[in-house]
């Protein structure tokens, strides 16, 4: 089916990728004057559009171009990239169409114990409000801010004195009931599979191969 | 010639005719028949609640025994309808026992069921047999006490992802010790439960063939109920870890002994928890499954999901989530070739992430699986390429719902709109009922759908379209069409009205987000005195400027033969 190309748009050059602008549709019941001050005819509300629509207002947003045309000014990189997800992504509501019921069952308050070699009481993480293992391990920082903890792997270099600082490192029991060295697994796995975090002395993780550079491996 | 038969022998034949288009499509035959049909009718299937009333319903039939309601509109599944909308079950319950009906089972689906509804649901039939309950909630474990003490033949208890605030953790002891004519009961959509009383009502109901557990239920627990139950056909387990502690092994042999007495069961589902180093226990049964759903078992994924699978040959119905991968799809595709439905749903229903699998498994699928005729499937991408070839190699669906999780992605590869896609479905699968579709997606594709989807009776449409055109080649081709929902679809008032008396021929039809304006549903409900035209706006209540020109924000409309309904909130504006 022949696509109207709409050369003369002057969004037309803002995106290399030319295939949103070229498949673009538009909306609009025959004889309706076009007005568009972007130079858009009567586009139809993409789904980008709808995320920043329902994230900004309530369901009484004036409704039409006037509103879609700010959305469009900002979002052309956005909009131009419908074909592959935004890095971000936001909801729409009722999107996509998964019953609220499974929606919860799926989203498991994922509470864990976190014990630290020496503290006198445990503390408890959601792990689910963690998007990332650097973003667990910097909660758990600061939860326990006399300790430092190893975390290497992660691409930053955190040189630290043995001799100085307590070092520990984090380790989980999974469901098998095996105590595993964080980081191992991808992060969604970690989350299914952990049961309880332990921050273990450095000097007790003997044999645990660190996932750290080389030059570190002469701590342990 | 039929005329001379006394209306007994009539009914004797009614009595062989049991769907209910059938019974309706008699009762239309002439009074004699309308007479007799309604009399002796037992199951009343009501699609919308709002569409009858109570008092209607068993004035015209008074021998009901059987009644399925359904209340809200599918759209609130997804957060679409506001909360207090309507679609309550108490009128009806207080009817039929006002009326001395002798009601035995009652199927709900997204209604709003009350404690008090329930507790006089169970003092009122004496012969009450089965509740189901789909979708529904407003009741606590307070109203189940109520159906357990009080219905003394209860045969089914079934709920279905209904949301229940649970208070005591009684109700299951309350089941009397003379209840032994259960045969189905499903809880798992409860946090808890009362361990001992389950485990003692299992052991005195011999005649249990499907039980649902939830949570609470322990592996152990599991064992020395299936010790209770080697008969069961379908069985939801619960929590399904053992704990590396000291009796463990003991256990996990003593539930691998139990399980390969359980030669019966063709259904499981469940493993809410599991820990995967459990599932060998659950070897032995897979080859006689029919119907596996892991759908909710977030923790069985990569080679333990791979394995499982592997040892289903005779599987027809498979609800898993998309952690399966394209690869996964390949290996179903080449074990499970009986294959009928298949539902792959997302393990990230939020939609920030990725789906795992796209086109490429679908394809798999449907070359393994011929005889596949009910798909739901959550992807990440889908092209024409693998559209055209589904199509093809699988011309039997009967449902097709595709969900793109970005609803309005292109083909990948073409960049194209799926229409054609969508179109060689429709055109292929000429008993098709269900399509859902998604995808960038034109007018196109609505012409291919009016063209062929001549068996068509539910379409979901969302971020589709160009113009009204769309809406209308559906309107139009689509003879058989009951339910319309769309959301997010630039057709307007031009669609909407052309062809109003279309709307008494269906059940409902859904608009949000569309361009439907005020002024064009007023028009249609000055029309069509016979259906109700709902407007819904939740938020709009101070800004509402109730001008004509104005867009509307979800408009339901649905025939019906009494009239706007008492109990609408404040925010649903029934237009006249």
């Amino acid at each position: 089916m022949p696509l109207d190309t709409l050369s003369d748009s002057p969004q037309s050059d803002v995106t290399s990728a030319m295939t949103f602008k070229d498949t673009e549709l538009t909306l609009g019941i025959p004889g309706e004057p076009t007005r568009s001050p972007a130079g858009k005819f009567c586009t139809k509300r993409g789904f980008i559009e709808t995320v920043d629509l329902n994230l900004r207002t309530s369901t009484s947003k004036p409704r039409g171009k006037t509103h879609a045309d700010e959305v469009d000014d900002k979002s052309d990189d956005v909009v131009s990239g419908a074909c592959k997800t935004p890095a971000s992504k936001t909801q729409v509501v009722g999107w996509p169409p998964v019953r609220s019921y499974r929606k919860k069952a799926l989203k498991s308050c994922k509470y864990v114990k976190v014990a630290v070699d020496g503290a006198p009481y445990l503390r408890k993480v959601d792990l689910e409000t963690y998007n990332s293992y650097q973003e667990l391990l910097m909660a758990l920082e600061k939860m326990f801010t006399c300790f430092k903890i190893r975390g290497n792997y992660l691409g930053e270099s955190k040189v630290i004195d043995p001799m100085k600082e307590m070092e520990y490192v984090p380790t989980y029991e999974d469901k098998d009931g095996d105590w595993m060295l964080v980081g191992d697994v991808p992060w969604k796995m970690f989350i299914e599979s952990c049961k309880r975090i332990r921050l273990m002395k450095s000097s007790e993780a003997v044999g645990l191969a660190p996932r750290t550079p080389p030059r570190c491996k002469t701590t342990t | 010639m039929m005329n001379y038969f006394p209306d007994e022998v009539l009914e004797h034949v009614f009595d062989f005719v049991t769907s209910h288009r059938d019974r309706n499509a008699v009762s239309l035959v002439c009074k004699l028949w309308y007479r007799v049909e309604r009399f002796s009718r037992q199951r009343v299937f009501i699609g919308n609640c709002y569409a009858i009333s109570p008092e209607r319903l068993i004035d015209r039939f008074p021998g009901v025994k059987a009644l399925t309601l359904k209340g809200k509109p599918h759209f609130a599944d997804f957060n679409l309808v506001p909360q207090d909308w309507g679609g309550y079950v108490q009128p009806w319950i207080e009817a039929l026992a006002r009326s001395r009906i002798g009601l035995e089972e009652l199927r709900l689906k997204r209604m709003v069921v009350s404690d008090e509804s329930l507790d006089v649901l169970s003092r009122s039939f004496t012969n009450f047999k089965s509740l189901v309950l789909v979708s529904c909630e407003g009741f606590t474990t307070d109203g189940l006490e109520a159906i357990a003490a009080n219905c003394r033949f209860l045969r089914e208890l079934d709920l279905q992802e209904n949301e229940i605030e649970e208070k005591k953790n009684l109700w299951l002891g309350c089941f009397p010790d003379s209840c032994t004519s259960l045969v189905s009961l499903n809880f798992a959509c409860l946090k808890e439960i009362n361990l001992v009383a389950l485990e003692r009502l299992v052991a005195r109901n011999p005649n249990l063939k499907s039980l649902k557990l939830n949570r609470a239920v322990p592996l152990e627990a599991l064992q020395r109920i299936l010790m209770r139950a080697p008969q069961l056909v379908d069985l939801g387990t619960g929590s399904f870890v053992l704990d590396r502690d000291s009796d463990d092994s003991e256990t996990y042999r003593k539930l691998r002994g139990t399980i390969l007495k359980c030669r019966s069961i063709r259904n499981l589902s469940g493993f809410l928890e599991v820990a995967p180093r459990c599932l060998p226990a659950i070897y032995p049964i897979c080859l006689n499954l029919t119907y596996l759903n892991l759908s909710y078992a977030a923790g069985i994924h990569g080679s333990e999901l791979i394995k499982l699978i592997r040892l289903c040959g005779k599987l027809q119905r498979l609800w898993i989530l998309d952690y399966i991968g394209d690869k996964g799809l390949e290996i179903v595709a080449s074990t499970c070739k009986d294959l009928q439905e298949l539902r792959v749903f997302p393990s990230d229903p939020f939609g920030a992430g990725h789906a795992a699998v796209t086109e490429t498994g679908l394809v798999a699928i449907s070359s393994g699986c011929p005889k596949l005729n009910s798909l739901l499937y959550f992807c990440q991408q889908m092209t024409n390429a693998a559209l055209i070839a589904v199509a093809k190699n699988c011309p039997n669906f009967i449902r097709f719902r595709l969900c793109i999780l970005d609803p309005t992605k292109p083909d990948p590869v073409t960049m194209q709109p799926l229409d054609e896609g969508f179109g060689a479905i429709v055109q292929s699968s000429k008993r098709l009922r269900r399509l859902s579709l998604s995808g960038l997606l034109t007018d196109r594709v609505f012409l291919y759908i009016g063209m062929y989807a001549e068996q068509l009776e539910m379409l979901s449409i969302a971020f589709a379209g160009e113009s009204d055109k769309g809406m209308l080649y559906v309107l139009n081709g689509c003879k058989k069409l009951r339910k319309l929902e769309i959301r997010d679809s630039p057709f307007g008032d031009m669609a909407l009205l052309r062809d109003v008396g279309k709307y008494e021929t269906m059940r409902s039809l859904w608009m949000s987000s569309c361009d439907v304006t005020l002024g064009g549903c007023k028009t249609l409900a000055k029309q069509m005195p016979r259906l109700n035209v709902e407007i819904i706006n939740e938020n709009d209540q101070m800004e509402f400027a109730h001008e004509d020109s104005q867009k509307v924000e979800k408009m339901y409309l649905y025939r019906t033969l009494v009239g706007p309904r008492k109990d609408a909130p404040e925010f649903v504006w029934t237009l006249v």
